[in-house]
């Protein structure tokens, strides 16, 4: 799949959780607002973080595999893609088991007593 | 600082930030351990891609096994590696993953689109949670069932 290689996994991610949207009414995507104001503050820290990475040599990327558009800082737009999708893929996954189990997360309207875990 | 102690930095910031800076305490609830290891799978399922076809490589002297070979996948298992991505692979996924969720939590609690709230599911699926779950599925959040 030459170029496309790193976005088909990242297009893997986002089917493989999206139809929790649907499947399981998690109802992440209809609160867009709620998971923009989550997400942008994490692809801001772990894109530093990867910025970082790739500047002092933890990690490179196959060029032939990945769409060789890249931001400041050296950054491969395929990269800001995965710190799009994984929260969200993550957040997807959070509230189906909320769907699936009535579990409490801990933004319900009557919080538990402080201090105190769910069991 | 080298991968390995920046991963090793991020799990713990992610902890801190859970317990008591953001207060979600999501590492003490029963939820956030049935979504992590479903996460997990899928990490190690898609990073393992990322990681055996050599999309992405890593250096030797960053992490705790030895550099992504020039001509050949990396170590399947061991040498540091889970599923042919570095072990810190892990630790940032878990400090990626935790931070969202925290933050997800903290908007809702503050009242942003705290509604609707997800569930139930689709009736073609109960059966198969409940099989899959062990418990009923449309249930309000309260005691757990008993079922399974």
């Amino acid at each position: 799949m030459g170029q496309w290689s790193y976005l088909a996994v990242m297009a893997f991610i986002f089917l493989g959780a999206a139809w929790l949207e649907i499947g399981l009414r998690t109802r992440v995507l209809r609160r867009w607002r709620r998971l923009l104001l989550t997400v942008l503050p994490v692809v801001a820290v772990f894109a530093l973080w990867d910025v970082y990475a790739i500047a002092s040599g933890h990690w490179w990327f196959d060029e032939d595999l990945i769409t060789g558009i890249t931001l400041p800082g050296d950054l491969p737009v395929d990269e800001v893609v995965f710190f799009l999708l994984v929260p969200l893929a993550a957040i997807l996954t959070l509230e189906a088991v909320r769907s699936a189990t009535g579990l409490p997360v801990g933004d319900e309207q009557a919080p538990e007593p402080d201090g105190e875990a769910d069991s | 600082m080298t991968y390995t102690q920046l991963a090793i930095l991020g799990v713990l910031l992610a902890i801190v930030w859970d317990l008591w800076i953001g207060r979600t305490r999501l590492l003490a609830r029963q939820v956030f351990w049935m979504a992590y290891p479903i996460i997990v799978f899928f990490q190690l399922l898609t990073n393992g891609v990322l990681t055996g076809f050599r999309i992405v490589r890593y250096s030797g002297s960053e992490i705790i096994g030895s550099s992504t070979p020039e001509d050949a996948p990396p170590a399947f298992l061991g040498d540091g590696r889970i599923v042919y991505a570095p072990v810190e692979d892990l630790m940032f996924g878990f400090a990626l993953v935790l931070l969202t969720l925290s933050l997800w939590v903290i908007w809702g609690r503050r009242g942003v689109q705290r509604e609707p709230m997800s569930g139930p599911p689709m009736p073609a699926l109960v059966p198969w949670l409940a099989k899959v779950g062990g418990r009923k599925p449309d249930q309000a959040p309260g005691p757990r069932s008993s079922a399974g």
